[in-house]
């Protein structure tokens, strides 16, 4: 094997799996051979025929959907459009989102699979963008860690919040711990801001004990499958999950189903069916059973469908089906997907840039050693590159940048308010070396090992007493925290009111609900639909790293000192030996370190070091009247005696000019000034002198660096050209410097 | 706007916490809310969510472990079919009409499925 493709199969890329489409196991994105051929026949109000199966047929999925799933009174219309026309409806911003919603609830699920593989990526994100349910997008986060720790659970469901995000997944390494992260996770929450929702992903049971309690506000893990086969081993029927669908709401629970591709492949029932296929039916039970939203683009199985050609353009298909449908979106984008960041990047780009009502079902927002759903495509050491991805863009992926000392605080609010809680309630004690370690650490590596058995038994004690979010509202104003008490119980007022059981229900700072009923997404092409408003721009745009000519011009200053001496008008210098260094305007003034971090002082002493090395005389001057370094350095040699001279910009660029060379010529040039060290600009000091005495020295090279070099100092280049542009006096000329 | 035990919203306060004066049922959703909330998803193109907020209204009216019950006896192969008509019968009795037909359909589609409890 050739080192080319050696080198190719060292890349990250070739660790993930990449399957050949295999239909017989279902590993085929968008068709597949034995997907049913869309079809619908209607007997007196009553489906008797559905994708090719007869009603004596009808698996429970097919039943459920022929009973409940499908608008009878447009679907001879819808089903009769042809698919190309109807993908059109989907991207034409002149038809408006009711009338896809309208006609696709006519639409049976081979219908609706096969109008969706018609839409190319760029059509999917046009798609995603007009037929969305909320205007406003969203995010969810997972909010766990290894040891399921309440005061780290707090703390990061406080950061969390703080960074934006409407929704927080907790889930539990150890099932039994289930109320205790459910508390853990509310009351951090609670600390960071008003209206977030909280879940505790766990068996269905238990989770909607803890719903029912008001641990947790709202529920996700209702899954559905495609295949009766698999539903069935799942423990479930659709009848199940509609009653429990139900059950939520009788306790005003806001809830999603979740489903996505490749579930049924990797349980050896995927009947021959393509993914989209059997998601399809998976979306169209979503609505038949009343569900307001649900979960996809893969999920668990989103590797599967990356494994195979148009597979992510699938995951991304399964989301659109959603909106299409009617139903709140939340879009995946959270199991890893690939090892490869240009991979796992690109699977979610489309969706961050188009905005769904959740962009990502589960972004972790801790450490991925912690995420104990296993790491998500997107974890703590992104969210940075999140932030710098809606700003590149302009797009809000609903996060924004916590400022990290109001974090601290917040985060110790969190950890305290926990361990008060703790404390009154009876459920464990917690010290304050505990509450500081929580504060601190970016995961649950950074605490010390406590007694495994505090958990546990905080949760038995939660469930035993049968503790509702009422006592921990009343936890909270008995141990001071007002503010958080009236957080939770606005929070148990919201299920008394209902308004979040609509479809895409968020809540926002102030407590009001974003839904397809309050905020409805209005896309009818440019102009139309979402755009941040100038306070959400700015904090979009605003990212804590960003930086200006005052921060520089204060860096600046802090290097400054009085060794450059200025002593009138420079005269023209007879001596042969003599080398001039010819320095640009601000240097001295408003310029004091290069950018590879180095006094220009200490510079300066390096060249003349090395042009008395060579024996030359070396003097140096400020040129006053431009900037470019070619420039600098020609005025230089032509007031040297020797006709020798070096240009030194003050951000550390450098070259040797002669006098009769025409100004954008050099004999040697350090382009890449970051990387200089004292040791080069010695060397270019000695050449420039060696080149005074006519010799022809080796010309120094620029050092190699892979990096992005220009990507980290850019930004500083033009603050320090801005810098030496305000010391630039045309009618002024260059004037003699004395460095001491 | 009321809550299920009759309480209205407005006494939802920190203050009455304090006071021990709420109780589970004070947070709870009154079941004319979930109709008025179906009646809403309805006029946005739900039917469906419509639905499934007047089963829940049904539901509000049952205990916890009634429910948790209710959605045992749904699961594959844990009820006969004398178990869910049983069930069915004891739900519209108890003014749950929509869910008692949710438990016949899925009866009937059990039997011809083989998902019933043998």
């Amino acid at each position: 094997m050739i080192g080319r493709i050696r080198f190719m199969n060292e890349q990250r890329v070739n660790l993930d799996g990449f399957a050949r489409e295999d239909p017989a196991l279902g590993l085929v994105a968008l068709h597949s051979p034995d997907d049913p051929e869309p079809s619908l026949r209607v007997d007196d109000g009553r489906v008797v025929e559905l994708d090719g199966r007869a009603e004596a047929d009808f698996d429970a999925i097919d039943a459920y959907i022929a009973a409940h799933g499908l608008d009878l009174a447009v679907a001879e219309e819808a089903m009769a459009l042809p698919d190309v026309a109807a993908a059109r409806l989907f991207v034409d911003p002149a038809v408006p989102r009711v009338e896809v919603v309208r006609l696709v609830a006519g639409m049976t699920p081979a219908k609706l699979a096969r109008v969706v593989a018609l839409l190319r990526p760029a059509e999917l994100m046009l798609a995603m963008t007009k037929l969305r349910a909320r205007r406003t997008p969203s995010n969810q986060a997972h909010v766990t860690n290894l040891l399921d720790d309440p005061l780290l659970l707090a703390a990061d469901a406080a950061t969390a919040a703080a960074y934006g995000f409407r929704e927080l997944e907790t889930t539990v390494p150890v099932l039994a711990d289930a109320p205790s992260n459910a508390v853990a996770v509310t009351v951090g929450a609670a600390v960071a801001s008003p209206g977030v929702l909280v879940q505790c992903a766990v068996e269905e049971a238990l989770e909607l004990e803890l719903g029912l309690r008001g641990l947790v506000s709202y529920a996700e893990t209702v899954s559905l499958y495609g295949t009766e086969g698999v539903f069935v081993d799942g423990d479930d029927t659709p009848w199940s999950k509609a009653l429990l669908t139900s059950a939520y709401a009788s306790r005003g629970i806001k809830m999603r189903v979740s489903s996505g591709a490749g579930a049924e492949v990797l349980m050896g029932g995927a009947e021959g069916r393509s993914m989209l296929y059997l998601e399809s039916r998976c979306v169209a039970l979503a609505r038949a059973i009343g569900s307001q939203g649900v979960q996809n683009g893969g999920i668990d199985g989103a590797s599967v469908a990356g494994s195979v050609p148009n597979g992510v353009r699938e995951l991304m298909a399964e989301n659109v089906m959603v909106m299409a449908r009617n139903l709140e979106s939340c879009s995946g984008n959270d199991a890893l997907m690939s090892e490869s960041h240009v991979r796992r990047t690109a699977r979610t780009l489309p969706i961050l840039l188009a905005g769904s009502d959740y962009i990502c079902s589960g972004f972790g927002s801790i450490q991925r050693y912690d995420n104990m759903f296993g790491p998500s495509n997107w974890n703590a050491e992104d969210l940075d590159d999140w932030l710098a991805l809606q700003r590149d863009w302009g797009v809000d992926g609903g996060l924004r940048t916590a400022d990290p000392a109001g974090l601290e605080a917040l985060r110790r609010r969190a950890a305290e308010a926990v361990r008060d809680v703790y404390r009154h309630l009876g459920l464990a004690d917690f010290t304050d070396e505990q509450v500081e370690a929580a504060v601190d650490a970016a995961g649950s590596k950074d605490l010390a090992a406590g007694d495994p058995l505090v958990v546990p038994q905080a949760a038995r004690a939660i469930r035993a007493a049968g503790l509702t979010a009422l006592d921990v509202a009343a936890a909270l104003r008995d141990t001071g925290y007002d503010e958080e008490a009236e957080r939770v119980l606005a929070m148990l007022a919201e299920r008394v009111r209902g308004d979040h059981l609509q479809t895409a229900a968020i809540f926002d700072e102030r407590m009001r609900v974003l839904s397809l009923v309050t905020d409805p997404n209005d896309y009818a092409g440019p102009g139309t639909g979402y755009t941040p408003d100038p306070a959400r721009q700015a904090e979009i745009d605003a990212i804590r790293q960003q930086r200006g000519v005052a921060d520089l011009r204060r860096d600046q200053a802090g290097a400054g000192d009085d060794r450059l001496t200025a002593r009138g008008a420079a005269a023209f210098g007879t001596d042969p030996r003599e080398v001039v260094i010819g320095v640009s305007p601000g240097v001295g003034r408003r310029v004091w370190r290069t950018l590879s971090g180095l006094l220009v002082t200490d510079v300066l002493q390096e060249l003349l070091d090395g042009l008395e090395e060579e024996g030359c005389v070396p003097r140096i001057v400020r040129v006053n009247g431009t900037i470019d370094v070619g420039m600098v350095g020609l005025t230089a040699a032509r007031l040297a005696g020797s006709g020798i001279g070096i240009g030194l910009q003050g951000k550390g660029t450098a070259l040797i000019h002669r006098r009769d060379l025409p100004p954008l010529a050099n004999l040697e040039l350090y382009s890449i000034a970051p990387v200089l060290t004292p040791e080069l600009y010695r060397l270019l000091g000695v050449n420039a002198g060696r080149h005074a005495k006519g010799a022809t020295p080796v010309p120094a090279r620029n050092p190699y660096t892979d990096e992005a070099i220009e990507a980290r100092y850019h930004t500083s280049v033009i603050a320090l050209v801005a810098l030496e542009r305000e010391c630039v006096d045309p009618l002024a000329g260059p004037e003699e410097l004395v460095l001491t | 706007m009321r809550a299920f035990s009759g309480r209205s919203l407005g006494e939802l306060t920190v203050g009455s916490l304090h006071r021990g004066e709420l109780t589970p049922d004070d947070v709870r959703i009154h079941p004319d809310t979930l109709r008025h909330q179906a009646s809403v998803a309805a006029a946005h193109g739900n039917p469906q969510l419509a639905d499934n907020l007047l089963r829940a209204a049904e539901l509000t009216a049952f205990a916890e472990d009634e429910i948790l019950a209710l959605y045992e006896a749904l699961c594959p192969h844990r009820s006969t079919a004398a178990q869910l008509s049983g069930l069915a019968t004891s739900l519209e009795s108890r003014a749950a009409p929509r869910c008692a037909a949710l438990v016949r359909e899925a009866a009937a589609v059990y039997a011809r499925r083989g998902l019933l409890k043998p």
